[in-house]
């Protein structure tokens, strides 16, 4: 497929701070870029350099202030930076998959539950969701006496592991990755490496920040240099 | 002559019988609906039936027969001192047998003899509003009443079964009255509740203190709430009047001594007397008759 | 989701003399999607629920409800029964007080089947059938169904009222501030026992709170108020994550990190 999954046209962030005497921080400017089905891009550059927040606009979670963020859902074509919050909800649910750095912990709610609850929200059955949610912290290597209890007492790397079976769970066409594998250990990085190549050959268009050079070097079909989009200062 | 009587007929001012009147028709109309009516001062307690005097002192007229009961009986004190009122304020005739009496004010029972056409029965009233105990804003019960939201009237069955295992109300049995109002039939047993239902006679509920009258008028239908698998049932005694012997008639517990004997006797003692004028006897007959 | 709104609140304004409660709120909501009003106290979000959920006369505008029958009505063009009907089939309301909600001086059984005998059943055993299963939905053990809610916790109380509400299977469900005044753990229980009716029911909710944990973990969507006005509305997360507004920015900010 050649068509592109995600296309980020022209697309600019500033924070205002109304805190801090409403002074205006740049964020990125002048965002293009286009990521095919298939693809891994990776977003590279320093720290503060913009990479998490563009990955938090186009997951809907940060508001653009300019631009168009494209992408085909459901067979129609959608300018995510407009969409209401009914068709953002909707998109997250069919379209776009994310794994964020931290895990948010619901109480009460078990890792299973928690990493079954996308595919159960699209309408799965909830014995085969939990299968599968179990099946990926089996490749996880999530010691199995923790499936039932719930991960906020867990640790970072578990916590992540919850978090990474979450989001890999769904075929969403479109995955975003925020350090997935920043607090795991060498043998769990790799397992993060297959199930990125796996996704990569099912004709997921993925994209990612990844400190851990090793990873990026594995999974990157191209690197986004961010400092590109450096905002303008305050024209 | 008496000077009571020649003041006004029946006690009441003309003016204030007309407004009763008018709520007592407008009751009628709008059979198991309270009509709010300005409740007079009388000469007697609140709780002791002002408002039933009220309603009797309007529709009484000279050729009027009166019998009034407390209980069933007419020599407890309540119906014995409104009869006495009567008899003075509108110098009508008065007796104790039900099958005489074209008006009967009554407290707490409805006579055992069937009522027949022409008949008045009026009830003293001290609560009229039958959903009052599980909700107390009279602003939210009028709204109820006119929504038809009866939803509340079961809940107190249901506690009632809850609690008991079986619908432990055995007075004030709520009714709904022409598939409408839901009505509180005053303090009577629920024994009496049937009787209510296509009645010859017409019925008159009045509430003094609380300043209500309603009606069923005669011929209506009176169905006692229930659910279908706690079907509403009326009072059974085991065992008949000790008096008169009387069976399927509503009976009163009576301690005859300190070392717990004791006997049941018809409340009605107007139905009593008349069945043992007729040669009926019960268990106890003679040592009554001994005493 | 469906196509179809469920709520649309229209320029509704609600004033008290000269004073505003609330002033041009507008907005839809759909089925299934869980709305949370935030703001501080006085800033006109519990007035706001309460024109929308008929408890309160709006001074202006229209609130239209899609009935079950598809047919979309205008709540205050409706007669007070049919509005009294819809309230305690279609609708709940979760008080922040339970015995605002509550007859505390009726069993638990009792309180939960109230409004199925107010819809005309009529089999006391199915009501208490019926009764004791939800009970066992809020996590009321079966053995408390003749106490009364007098007799129980704060948490407990709350969740007899939701069971009480949810009974008729509603489509729309109010909530004002619903984890007020419950201890930490008991909140946490709680959210976490709405947040799974609401997703297993496919329930819409109007959560009114000022604890924006409660908004973030409940809701979709949320909409900021102060002063009477909506100040900020939009995504949850995004509301939360990236705020516009000075004032969504001090409340954002003021939030105690644990």
């Amino acid at each position: 497929m050649m068509t592109a999954a995600i296309t980020v046209c022209d697309v600019s962030k500033t924070f205002t701070m109304h805190l801090r005497d409403g002074i205006k921080i740049p964020v990125v400017s002048g965002v293009n870029f286009a990521i095919k089905a298939g693809e891994c891009a990776v977003l590279g550059g320093p720290s503060g350099a913009g990479k998490s927040s563009i990955l938090k606009m186009l997951y809907g979670n940060y508001s653009t202030d300019f631009g168009a963020i494209l992408l085909s859902h459901n067979g129609e074509e959608v300018d995510l930076s407009k969409a209401e919050p009914r068709k953002i909800i909707e998109l997250r649910r069919d379209t776009i998959g994310y794994v964020s750095q931290f895990l948010r912990t619901v109480p009460r709610v078990s890792a299973l539950d928690v990493a079954a609850e996308p595919l159960t929200q699209r309408g799965e059955d909830y014995e085969v969701a939990r299968k599968k949610a179990a099946d990926l912290f089996a490749q996880l290597n999530l010691p199995e006496r923790l499936w039932n209890l719930p991960p906020a007492t867990f640790s970072g790397g578990e916590q992540q592991r919850v978090n990474i079976a979450r989001g890999f769970i769904t075929d969403h066409p479109i995955l975003l990755l925020d350090e997935p594998t920043a607090s795991l250990d060498a043998k769990n990085r790799a397992v993060v490496v297959d199930l990125i190549t796996q996704k990569k050959a099912a004709g997921v268009a993925l994209l990612g920040i990844f400190h851990d050079e090793d990873v990026r070097t594995k999974v990157a079909d191209r690197i986004i240099d961010v400092t590109t989009f450096a905002g303008s200062k305050a024209a | 002559m008496n000077i009571q009587a020649d003041y006004n007929f029946a006690y009441l001012d003309e003016q204030t019988k007309r407004m009763i009147r008018r709520a007592i028709l407008k009751a009628i109309a709008i059979p198991g609906y309270q009509v709010p009516f300005s409740s007079r001062e009388m000469p007697m307690p609140y709780g002791w039936g002002t408002g039933g005097v009220q309603v009797t002192a309007s529709i009484i007229g000279p050729d009027d027969v009166l019998k009034v009961i407390d209980q069933g009986a007419d020599d407890t004190t309540n119906a014995v001192s409104i009869r006495a009122f009567f008899a003075k304020v509108a110098r009508v005739q008065t007796t104790t047998h039900t099958g005489e009496a074209t008006i009967i004010q009554t407290r707490h029972r409805i006579p055992e003899e069937q009522l027949r056409e022409g008949q008045t029965l009026v009830y003293q009233v001290p609560i009229p509003e039958p959903l009052r105990f599980l909700e107390p804003r009279e602003t939210e019960t009028r709204k109820m009443h006119a929504l038809e939201e009866y939803g509340l009237m079961h809940v107190k069955l249901y506690e009632d079964i809850a609690t008991h295992g079986h619908i432990a109300t055995t007075y004030a049995y709520p009714v709904k009255v022409e598939g409408r109002y839901v009505m509180d039939p005053s303090p009577t047993p629920k024994f009496d509740n049937p009787k209510m239902h296509m009645s010859e006679a017409l019925q008159l509920f009045g509430a003094g203190r609380e300043k209500r009258i309603y009606a069923i008028p005669p011929f209506t239908d009176v169905v006692s709430l229930d659910f279908d698998d706690h079907p509403f049932e009326v009072q059974k005694f085991d065992k008949p009047c000790a008096i008169c012997g009387a069976e399927a008639v509503y009976l009163d517990e009576v301690i005859l001594d300190d070392r717990g004997k004791r006997m049941f006797v018809c409340s009605d003692t107007d139905n009593c007397e008349s069945r043992q004028a007729a040669g009926h006897r019960g268990e106890l007959s003679g040592m009554e008759a001994a005493q | 989701m469906s196509d179809q709104p469920l709520l649309s609140v229209n320029d509704v304004s609600k004033f008290y003399g000269s004073r505003v409660g609330c002033r041009d709120v507008s907005f839809d909501l759909y089925p299934g999607e869980v709305l949370a009003v935030v703001g501080e106290s006085g800033s006109g979000k519990t007035t706001l629920l309460n024109c929308i959920s008929t408890r309160l006369e709006p001074t202006n505008g229209s609130v239209t409800y899609r009935m079950r029958d598809e047919t979309t009505r205008d709540l205050y063009q409706m007669s007070e029964a049919e509005r009294r009907f819809l309230m305690r089939t279609d609708w709940g309301f979760v008080h922040q007080n339970p015995a605002d909600g509550l007859r505390m001086a009726v069993s638990a059984g009792a309180n939960v089947g109230e409004r199925l005998m107010a819809v005309g059943d009529r089999h006391y055993g199915n009501i208490r059938e019926t009764a004791i299963d939800w009970l066992g939905r809020v996590e009321i053990n079966e053995d408390r169904v003749d106490d009364q809610p007098r007799a129980f916790s704060g948490g407990m109380r709350q969740r007899l009222q939701i069971a009480r509400n949810l009974v008729t299977g509603p489509r729309l469900i109010f909530m004002d501030e619903p984890t007020g005044g419950l201890d930490v753990s008991v909140q946490a229980r709680l959210l976490d026992l709405i947040r799974g009716l609401v997703s297993d029911l496919g329930l819409a909710a109007i959560v009114v709170t000022h604890d924006l944990a409660v908004a973030r973990l409940l809701s979709h969507r949320m909409i900021v108020m102060k002063d009477g006005h909506v100040i900020e509305s939009g995504l949850t997360d995004r509301v939360l994550d990236d705020p516009h507004q000075p004032y969504t920015q001090l409340l954002v900010s003021s939030i105690l990190q644990v």
